[in-house]
């Protein structure tokens, strides 16, 4: 759209960044790029593990503000994620899980709205890939372990639906439990990350373009880019901590539907 | 220039992945998931029980003490009450005890009277059998006296004068009796 209101871009133009772009290797070793996204995965670990544990450190009865804060973070995933979803007794068994999923995929989105990191790591695909790939075979896996070969049927069957539509709900059931889910579930965070990391992109490079151009009135139009931008930076930072808090939701919901397959 | 950008797009196509980064973002997320595991979510679930043992322990002493209150309210009330039974138990004693002190007393002395009054008539009849006697003699020897003055003869013969006197006295005392009848 910005590109579109320029005019034509002959002369050494504007040139928008695009999905291809990535940012040279740090080092590398053989085909293995160290780049600033595998810097970024390594430093999200160190930053969750270090918190929660210099949060708890004291595990006192009464805690201090930074105990509190821990607890509440580690508080909203167990109860309000966990125990609110999966309930029973059993919840705790896959508090690990997803605590580690969403504070995962809360900081290495939340890089996105920090300035100089500015990568969402789920803004590259294989990221998000590979967790939704392992909470597709876990929730599988606890299906199959709990039901045995007939948990097939309960996944695919639902009860009380006439004999007659079963030739159409059965693929139907199929393809959206086994198929579309694990798709949807990495494409919906890889997606928006992207896009927010895309949107910042475009605009900071089109302010750049902008102020340089000889036309004052030109200039001017970039501070309703920058307003623009500075909109989208925020709505980036709540769809950031969104998708992370979805993404973990969507897999509690999963585990649950594989649990109790015989009820739904 | 077009084309080269379209080139380079279709080069990355975005939804195929790189593979060292699946490998890094495995790598990464199995520690910290084992991290979880290990030490994150066991260190919290700690706290949280602690606390909850720690008020659920409150609650217990409160109600541990809320118990033994009651208990000795109980254990009160049942001294209280046992100590009136006992106060009313002593009370009726007494009352008893009273009452058949009263009894005897009353006993006692009816038959104290009983045994004066009995002793008074006996001294009574004595005394009156006595005089009866004593008069009896003194009347006959006065009456016997004053008749042979008037008759001028004397009736000294004492056997004879005695038994017309006791006639005469047992008659008057049929007499009376006749009368009182």
């Amino acid at each position: 759209m910005i590109a579109l209101a320029l005019p034509a871009a002959d002369e050494g133009g504007f040139a928008p960044p695009s999905v291809g772009e990535h940012l040279p290797a740090i080092f590398s070793i053989g085909s293995f790029d160290f780049t600033k996204h595998t810097l970024l995965v390594l430093l999200s670990v160190v930053i969750i593990a270090f918190f929660f544990m210099f949060a708890i450190r004291k595990g006192s009865m009464v805690p201090g503000k930074l105990q509190f804060l821990g607890e509440s973070a580690y508080g909203f995933v167990r109860n309000s994620v966990a125990k609110d979803v999966l309930g029973g007794q059993d919840f705790i068994k896959y508090v690990p899980l997803l605590f580690s999923l969403f504070f995962f995929i809360l900081v290495n989105n939340i890089y996105g709205a920090i300035p100089i990191l500015q990568l969402p790591t789920f803004s590259h695909v294989g990221g998000a890939y590979v967790l939704a790939a392992l909470v597709w075979f876990i929730w599988i896996g606890l299906g199959f372990k709990k039901y045995g070969v007939r948990y097939l049927k309960l996944a695919t069957v639902p009860s009380g639906v006439p004999w007659y539509l079963l030739p159409m709900i059965v693929p139907i059931e199929i393809i959206s439990n086994f198929l579309v889910r694990p798709i949807t579930h990495s494409l919906r965070l890889f997606a928006t990350m992207l896009a927010g990391h895309l949107i910042v992109g475009v605009a900071g490079s089109g302010i750049e373009f902008l102020i340089a151009q000889e036309n004052i009135l030109l200039q001017g139009t970039s501070v309703l880019v920058l307003a623009g931008a500075v909109a989208m930076y925020f709505l980036e930072a709540l769809i950031m901590v969104l998708q992370a808090y979805i993404f973990v939701l969507l897999t509690a919901i999963y585990i649950e539907g594989a649990l109790n397959a015989d009820s739904h | 220039m077009h084309e080269a950008v379209i080139l380079a797009a279709e080069g990355a196509n975005p939804i195929v992945p790189n593979v060292w980064e699946i490998v890094v973002v495995a790598i990464g997320f199995a520690a910290l998931w084992f991290i979880a595991v290990k030490f994150v979510v066991p260190a919290f679930e700690k706290v949280y029980a602690e606390r909850a043992e720690a008020i659920e322990g409150g609650i217990a002493k409160a109600e541990a003490a809320q118990a033994e209150a009651t208990a000795a309210l109980e254990e009160y009330k049942q001294q209280l009450t046992d100590a009136r039974t006992e106060a009313n138990r002593i009370r009726e004693e007494a009352r008893t005890e009273g009452a058949q002190i009263l009894a005897e007393l009353k006993e006692k002395a009816s038959s104290e009277s009983a045994r004066i009054t009995a002793q008074a008539q006996t001294q009574i009849q004595a005394e009156r059998e006595a005089a009866v006697v004593s008069l009896r003699a003194e009347v006959g020897a006065l009456a016997t006296e004053l008749a042979g003055k008037i008759v001028g003869e004397s009736l000294n013969d004492d056997e004879r004068a005695g038994r017309v006197v006791d006639r005469f006295l047992s008659d008057l005392e049929n007499q009376s009796a006749g009368a009182a009848k």
